[in-house]
Order: structure tokens, then C-alpha cells, then sequence
């Protein structure tokens, strides 16, 4: 459990995706079977046991500890699993004072050594034993293996002896482990990532076999290790590493013929790959995202539609009185805990299919997307769902064909679900499925991003490499207020800018600074003295959330007006207007 | 009983009693640790919140005054005046006796006796090893006046042998980046060299400039810290895979450029608390504290055999909690200014940001 807690601890502070893996694949590399395998399940999130209640927790930590001071407590840490983790009480140490000397002679044995403070240590002794011996603390197998057998009313007391035997960061650990909310920052894509990385695999080559395997994985690391065969897949419905496309530049047009391509919608929702199969009589139906993490269980609604074994690359959109609509909608949907009845009909799901990877037991990845796409015609045809429906071609002759769909695809048959379209896809015609992201064979051409001129406001350092720079910013627009114009913060951005650029805003940052509030450097910011950026953003959405009752999607910092005074900056009225435009492109 | 006579005939506050300018004693004329410049002080240890340049006369250990003449320069106090580790010293009727405090080179809790009655002032303090000074003694006494920095009883610094495990091991996973440890600069800094050195690092350790001369003299002391080089003019590559011990208002500015991609570790009792880590960017947190923690000082407090106690800086409520419920005397003294160079983690305005602020 130790090993694993200092992981978990480590992984909690750490930022850069590499890292993590290193810190995941160097613990996966040291630590024995089985308890290893019990780590990579409760990172990929596949345990399945009871949780502890917040409430059990802090019941615990009541029967042991001063009220008075656990207020304090947990008022100065903030959280209540570190603030357990760290104020449990030590078992009992036996005190053994040794008064330096210097006495009145007059005086006894010091009162207070009574012995009665389960804190007690010896002072003025280097020696003194430190908690937690090592073979008192449980593994993290043994932590696992129990509490999947434990009835419910010995789970307190059960609690109370683990965390007894684990030092601070076990304790943090352990709590989260129980109370299932381990929140590190690893998804479980990334989790596989690290054990494939045992031997210089991919995830996408754990992912294929993952769903043949169960905790604690001694096969998979047998195999990652040399020392067995590959586990066999196993699984009708697996993940297929998906195809992407590489941003295409207005100049790169010139250089491809358009007869090579076939161009379609780029949809504004998300990537997923639906795929179906059977094990014995049983019907297999999988949601992926793009990454293969298993999405299945936020759509019921589109699963029992999967009635053929195959496996369509698609976009999943949410679809009203047949109409596509904006991925605003489409974000109400996801990451929901659990999925109500009441959720599936407002938001219906839709399965647009641009691909097809596998029809029944054919893999149908190294046919040219021409012939692909036939098939996929083929396929949902007999499929006979509506909820899962054709991405239709976007034919053009010419490229300026592409060029005016692209700027008007209400106009090029996109009709109604215009708004949903954020550009158009282009795909050889002789291209084979290949996973990654080759260049050459797809190409994606979005269509202009939304643009303003926004004042920036306050300033935060990054993370990792940018842990010196000022690189993340929070920016406003102008509003009429109490006392006449004021800036009213509109969005955060933390990318965009060139590495000069960067330098540039740093330096900018750090000799017009008017405040700070923590990590945070507030930025002169007035008429006539501040900076201007030149802010692209994908989208507008209302939002309670932010003062000026708006949110933007995908901000990111387009270019530096250090020609533009701030007071001619853009005001809150034109994102007003803009938002109106696109909600009433919806209605 | 006789102490009983003697504690009627005398209270604890016409002995020692706090003013603005720190504890004062009417009787000795003298302060302890002032916050501004008096005639008499008697320094505790050199951090500068409780050593300050500009007194008439000062009483320090020899250490103390050293690492004082090192910050100050020669003119730092009027005349000065050393005093070894259980050396007493009558001032006007006031016996006062130094002790090692264990929370820097040269650190001392300093006891001052009149009419029978003993108080102990012990500045910072920690009870636990450290090899760049000498360990705390326990002084029995009737008034103990004691640091709050870490009274909360979340505070339990643990071994600071793990600590350096996780930054060695740390270093060995990611040997093409650099490792930038904030420690403060008198005693951290040098204390996290010892153990580095004590746990087998034998590698050249870095230093930022300003921890130079203060290391310095540590070695002149006949700590053993090692091979030490300064980061001035090493090469960018050159720094991949070492250690570098800054002051933590650097971690994040732009000296720390000159690191490949560096790893952000703080070495402080505050590192115990998320929170606290993340909001300033520390991607290592390492739990090293030369302050006593929760267990420490609950445990100092109740050794010492004091009567009553007074609390100067730090979490003050929770520990005069704690001495009420042990049926003890306690109060907080209220002092401002104690705590400046060492409670916090990282100062707002740098140095090194007043450096860069200039064009």
C-alpha cells in the first residue's frame, strides 16, 4: 500500500502527461504481482466494492479526536479525507524523557508525564521511533481482496486498524481508495499507456485484449514482460485505434488534386467508434471514445441500436425534431453519473456514421476509403435504425466548390444542421483505415473561428516546463458600469501564442503588474495602458458560472495587439450579439 | 513548597512580559528576540525575524552572532557578546542560561530565572535529530514559552529520511531534468545537504548564490555537506540529473530557466497540506521542517513540567486549547512580527521579481 500511496501522492502534484507515465510505468516495473495488478485496476477504475460513506470517515475521526481542534483543523487543510488522513492519531508510543539538566533540584518529575496523550513522543531524543512500521501496513491486495469480502458493519472498524498501521500519505491514500474517488489525474487510457510501456507497446495494444482480462492482470504483465503469449483478445466489440486528420492550411489546397478526395462535414460533437459483436448468444455493444476509453454506459439509448456485429466510426450528436444541434447541447449530455429516462428524451443521442472499420467478422480497414464508404451505405441501410444515420458526401468539383460549402454549408446541403457543422473533411479516396494520424491521406479544414479583441486582465503561472511563465491568461471586454466603462472578464487562455510570444506577454506581465492575489498577478489594465489580445474561440454558451454571463469554447490566444490601445478593445455587446446570432440559428 | 512560596511572592509577568518590541525584561533591562531595535537584546538564532541588525548590545551564541555578522555586516549591533550552550549570565538580578533549541546552528532557548521562578523562552525550536546542530534540551521550568508554527494537530513532519528517499529516487527516474529544492537559506538549506549526504548522495550539490556564504560558514563549522558547486555559470545541460538547493521565492522565476525542465521541490513543515503545495506550483512536495511539529510540541510542552504557558506565533488557539484541556495556563502573547522569514513558503514580491521588475 505504501508504494502505491506514494504514487498516487506523487501523480496528484504532477502535471505533464509523460511524466505521469514514467512515475506509472517505473511503479509498474518495480512492484510485484499481484499487487501491481490491483494498482492498474484502481487506476483504470474497474474495482467494484462498497464505498465508504464522507460520513464514516468523519465519524471515525470524531471518536478520536478533540472537536475544538479537528475545527481547526479542518478548517486550515480544507478537505475532509486529508484533513482524517492527516490528524489520525498515532498509536501509542511510550515517552522517555531526558531533561537536560539546570533544574531547581526542588522540582519533581515533570507533570505532564503522565502518559495518558496518545501523541506523546520523547523529546530531546534523536532516536525516537517514527509510525508505520513497514510490515504492519497492509498491501494494497490485501486492502482489495478484503474489502470485496467484508460485510458492511465491520467496515469501520476494519478502517480504523489500516489507517492505524499507514503513515500520513497511506492514509490519504487509502481514503481515497474506499471512498472511490481517487482523482489523481490518470484516465484509464493513460493507466494503460504506462503498463504497455513494460515493453515498449502501445495502449492501443492493451486496449485490444483489455476486455478479455480481470484484476490482477498477471497475464497481461506476463506477456508485457516476455514471459507468456499474448492473452487472446477475447472480445467481440474491441477498440480500434482510430484514423485522424491533419489541419489543413488554405495554401495546402493548392498542391492536392480534387479528383483524389471526397469531402465531407466536420461534425460538431464527439468522436466515437460503435462497435458490436456476440459471445455465444450474448449480444455484445460498445461506445468508445476517440481514445477507447468505454463510454457505453452514459448511452444506453444508442446501444440497443448496434444490432449488427460491425464497428462504425461515427459522431455522436444529439438530434431534436431532426435537427442536429450545437455541441452546447451536446455538453448537457455527457459526463453525467448516472442517465435518466428524463435525460435520454431531452437529449436525444445520434450515431452519424463516416466510417466503417469491420463488418461482421470482415476487417474492412486496408479497403480504400472509396469502397468503405460504400459498405458503410450497405450497412446502415440494413441496419434500418434511425438513430444511427449516414454523414452525407459534400460534393464538389472543383476546389472552390469546397470553399463555398465550407463558408455557407447551410447553403451546400447541410441545410438545418448547419450550425453543427464546424467545417468539412477531406479524405483520399484510396486511403486504407490507418491508425494514428498519417498525414497525407485525411485532412481537416474547419471553418473560421470567431475572433474579438480582449484586454488582458490577470495572469497565473503554468505548469511544468511553463512553471516560470506567466502563461495563462484571463482577459475582458468592455461593459458600461456603476462608474462608467469597466472590463468584465470573459475567458481564460492558456495556449495559442508562439514560445516568443510567450517571452513577450511574461515579460509584460511581470513590469505592469498592479496586484497579486496568491499565484495570481493582476495586470494593468485601463484605456489607455494594458494589453490587447486578439482572442479565437469556437463557440459562445451562456453560463452562470462567469460574471459576464458567458463562456467560450476552445479560447485560445490568436495574436498580440500591442499596436490597439485597450480602450479600443472590443465590448461585452458584440459577444452579445454574436450569441443571439448563434441561438437563433438554433431555434 | 518552597517554589510555592516563592511563585506567591513573584508573578511570571514581572520577570518577562511581552511589549511591541518583543518580551522584555524590566528587571535585566533586556528583550528577547526583539522586533525593533532596543538597547540589550538577546537573540534566540539568526533567522531575521527574530535576529534583527540595530540593538545596543547583543547576547547570542557565538554561531548566532556570526551568522548575524554574515547578514548584516560587522556593524549589525552596537557591542556583542557570546554565550556557550548551559552558560548562565547574571543581569541585573536576572540569571539567564542559554540552551540548544535544535531548530538551527546555533539556535537556544534561553532561561531566565529570578526569585525562584524559571522561564523559558525557546524561540524555535525542534525535537527531533539534525546533523548541522546540536540537539534540543529539555529545560524543566515554570512558565515555557513556546513557537505555534505547526500546531495543528494535522502537522506531524514524520522522518525526514523518506523525504530525501522520494527526491533521490526522483532524481534517478528523471535524470535528463533538473531537481530545484526550495529550502530558506540559513538551516534548511544546510540541513537538506547533511541528509542528502547522510542518506549516501555523494553527487556535487548545486547552490543558488544566495545560500553561498551561509553554507559556507556551515562547513567552516565542520558540517559535513559535501562536494558543493554554485549554479552560476554552469551550462544548461550540465544540470540535468543534479540537485539544486534556491531559496523558495526562486523556484518559479526566471533564474529557474536556466534549469532543463525543472523538477519544482519545497522542503517545509507547510508541504504537509495540498493545498498549500499546489498553490504555489511544487511538483515535490518534501515534508522537512526545522520547527517542531504537532506531536513535538504538545509533547516539549508537557516535558518541561510548566505550569503555565505562552504562546508567541503561529496557530496560537489550537495549542492554548490544547494546555487548557491538559489543565495547564496558557495564553498567546500576541507578538507581530515573528514568523516572516520562515512561515512563509513563498514571499508575494521576490527578490527576484524586484530584480526583473526593473527595466
Amino acid at each position: 500500500m505504501n508504494r502505491f500511496a506514494e504514487l498516487l501522492d506523487r501523480l496528484a502534484y504532477e502535471h505533464g502527461r509523460n511524466n505521469k507515465l514514467r512515475l506509472m510505468t517505473d511503479y509498474f516495473r518495480s512492484t510485484p504481482d499481484p499487487e501491481r495488478g490491483w494498482a492498474l485496476a484502481a487506476l483504470t477504475g474497474v474495482l467494484s466494492f462498497p464505498y465508504a460513506k464522507p460520513g464514516l470517515i468523519r465519524s471515525l475521526i470524531a471518536e478520536r479526536t478533540d472537536p475544538v481542534l479537528f475545527g481547526f483543523s479542518y478548517d486550515y487543510v480544507g478537505d475532509l479525507s486529508e484533513t482524517v488522513a492527516l490528524m489520525w492519531p498515532a498509536p501509542t508510543v511510550v515517552p522517555s524523557s531526558s531533561p537536560a539538566g539546570g533544574g531547581n533540584g526542588e522540582r519533581g518529575e515533570p507533570q505532564g508525564a503522565s502518559g495518558d496523550d496518545p501523541s506523546r513522543r520523547p523529546s530531546g531524543d534523536p532516536s525516537f521511533p517514527f509510525r508505520a512500521p513497514e510490515e504492519n501496513s497492509p498491501t494494497l491486495t490485501a486492502v482489495i481482496e478484503t474489502l470485496s469480502t467484508l460485510g458492511k458493519s465491520e467496515l469501520p472498524q476494519q478502517l480504523a486498524r489500516w489507517l492505524d498501521a499507514l503513515d500520513e500519505t497511506g492514509r490519504w491514500a487509502l481514503i481515497k481508495l474506499v471512498t472511490g474517488a481517487l482523482r489523481v489525474g490518470v484516465s484509464a487510457r493513460l493507466a494503460k499507456a504506462a503498463v504497455a510501456a513494460l515493453a515498449d507497446k502501445d495502449a492501443h495494444d492493451v486496449e485490444l485484449i483489455w476486455p478479455g482480462l480481470a484484476p490482477p492482470y498477471l497475464e497481461l504483465f506476463a506477456w508485457l514482460e516476455g514471459r507468456a503469449e499474448k492473452p487472446a483478445s477475447g472480445d467481440p466489440a474491441p477498440f480500434r485505434p482510430p484514423m485522424l486528420a491533419h489541419a489543413l492550411d488554405d495554401a495546402d489546397l493548392a498542391a492536392l488534386d480534387p479528383a483524389d478526395f471526397m469531402g465531407e462535414w466536420k461534425w460538431d460533437g464527439i468522436r466515437v467508434q460503435a462497435a458490436a459483436g456476440a459471445r455465444g448468444d450474448r449480444r455484445i455493444a460498445r461506445l468508445y471514445s476517440r481514445t477507447g476509453e468505454d463510454i457505453s454506459k452514459s448511452f444506453p439509448d444508442l446501444l440497443g441500436a448496434l444490432r449488427l456485429p460491425g464497428a462504425i466510426d461515427g459522431e455522436l450528436l444529439i438530434v431534436r425534431g431532426g435537427r442536429v444541434q450545437t455541441f452546447n447541447v451536446l455538453q448537457q449530455r455527457l459526463n453525467r453519473k448516472t442517465v435518466t429516462d428524463k435525460l435520454m428524451a431531452e437529449f436525444p443521442v445520434q450515431l452519424r456514421a463516416y466510417d466503417l472499420l469491420a463488418d461482421a467478422d470482415e476487417d474492412l480497414r486496408p479497403l480504400p476509403f472509396a469502397a468503405r464508404r460504400r459498405r458503410l451505405e450497405d450497412f446502415v441501410k440494413r441496419l434500418g435504425e434511425p438513430r444511427i444515420d449516414l454523414s452525407p458526401l459534400v460534393p464538389f468539383a472543383r476546389w472552390e466548390d469546397l470553399v463555398a460549402a465550407r463558408k455557407d454549408p447551410a447553403a451546400a446541403g447541410a441545410g438545418a444542421d448547419a450550425d453543427a457543422v464546424e467545417g468539412v473533411m477531406l479524405k483520399r479516396r484510396d486511403a486504407p483505415y490507418l491508425p494514428g494520424r498519417p498525414k497525407g491521406p485525411w485532412w481537416k479544414w474547419k471553418r473560421d473561428p470567431f475572433i474579438i479583441d480582449a484586454v488582458l486582465m490577470y495572469a497565473q503561472r503554468g505548469h511544468g516546463k511553463r512553471s516560470s511563465y506567466y502563461s495563462d491568461y484571463t482577459f475582458g471586454v468592455w461593459t458600461r458600469g456603476a462608474d462608467g466603462d469597466q472590463l468584465v472578464p470573459v475567458g481564460k487562455a492558456y495556449f495559442g501564442f508562439t514560445d516568443e510570444e510567450l517571452l513577450q506577454i511574461d515579460r509584460f506581465v511581470r513590469r505592469n503588474t498592479t496586484d497579486r492575489f496568491g499565484p495570481v498577478r493582476e495586470v494593468v489594465h485601463e484605456p489607455g495602458q494594458g494589453l490587447v489580445l486578439e482572442v479565437a474561440f469556437e463557440g459562445l454558451q451562456r453560463s452562470t458560472r462567469h460574471r459576464s454571463g458567458l463562456a467560450m469554447r476552445f479560447p485560445r490566444i490568436n495574436r498580440l495587439r500591442w499596436d490597439k490601445p485597450p480602450g479600443e478593445a472590443d465590448r461585452l455587446e458584440r459577444l452579445e450579439t454574436m450569441i443571439a446570432r448563434i441561438e437563433e440559428g438554433r431555434s | 513548597m518552597m517554589s510555592r512560596v516563592y511563585v506567591m511572592a513573584m508573578r511570571p509577568e514581572d520577570i518577562l512580559a511581552p511589549t511591541p518590541a518583543g518580551l522584555c525584561c524590566k528587571r535585566g533591562s533586556f528583550h528577547i528576540d526583539p522586533t525593533r531595535p532596543v538597547a540589550r537584546a538577546l537573540i534566540t538564532h539568526a533567522h531575521s525575524d527574530h535576529a534583527r541588525a540595530g540593538h545596543g548590545a547583543v547576547l547570542a551564541t557565538q554561531e548566532t552572532l556570526d551568522l548575524m555578522r554574515l547578514r548584516y555586516g560587522e556593524d549589525f549591533a552596537g557591542t556583542s557578546q557570546a554565550i556557550g550552550y548551559g552558560e548562565s549570565i547574571d543581569l541585573d538580578g536576572a540569571t539567564v542560561t542559554f540552551h540548544p533549541a535544535g531548530h538551527v546552528l546555533g539556535s537556544a532557548q534561553i532561561a531566565v530565572e529570578a526569585g525562584g521562578l524559571r522561564i523559558v523562552a525557546s524561540g524555535d525550536y525542534k525535537n527531533v535529530a539534525d546533523p548541522t546542530c546540536a540537539p534540543f534540551a529539555l529545560v524543566p521550568c515554570d512558565v515555557f514559552v513556546t513557537e505555534a508554527t505547526f500546531a495543528l494537530p494535522v502537522f506531524r513532519h514524520g522522518d525526514p529520511g523518506t523525504q530525501i528517499d522520494k527526491l533521490v529516487r526522483s532524481v534517478a527516474l528523471f535524470p535528463e531534468r533538473a531537481h530545484l529544492v526550495g529550502a530558506y537559506s540559513l538551516g534548511k538549506a544546510q540541513r537538506l545537504i547533511a541528509l542528502l549526504r547522510q542518506a549516501g548522495y555523494e553527487a556535487p550539490i548545486y547552490l543558488h548564490g544566495a545560500m553561498e556564504r551561509i553554507t559556507g560558514y556551515y562547513a567552516s563549522r565542520g558540517i559535513a555537506l559535501g562536494e558543493l558547486r554554485l549554479v552560476r555559470g554552469e551550462k544548461k545541460a550540465q544540470l540535468a540529473g543534479t540537485i539544486t538547493i534556491c531559496p523558495p521565492s526562486v523556484l518559479r522565476e526566471i533564474w529557474a530557466r536556466r534549469f532543463p525542465e525543472p523538477v519544482t521541490a519545497f522542503a517545509s513543515g507547510w508541504m504537509r497540506v495540498r493545498a498549500r503545495a499546489r498553490q504555489h506550483g511544487v511538483e515535490l512536495p518534501l515534508v522537512i521542517s526545522d520547527h517542531a511539529d504537532w506531536d513535538g510540541l504538545t509533547a516539549t510542552i508537557a516535558a518541561t513540567g510548566a505550569g503555565e504557558v505562552w504562546v508567541t506565533h503561529g496557530q496560537e488557539d489550537a495549542l492554548v486549547h490544547w494546555c487548557v484541556t491538559r489543565g495547564l495556563k496558557a495564553r498567546p502573547l500576541d507578538i507581530v512580527g515573528y514568523g516572516d522569514e520562515d512561515d512563509e513558503p513563498i514571499p508575494t514580491r521576490s527578490e527576484a521579481e524586484r530584480a526583473c521588475a526593473q527595466p
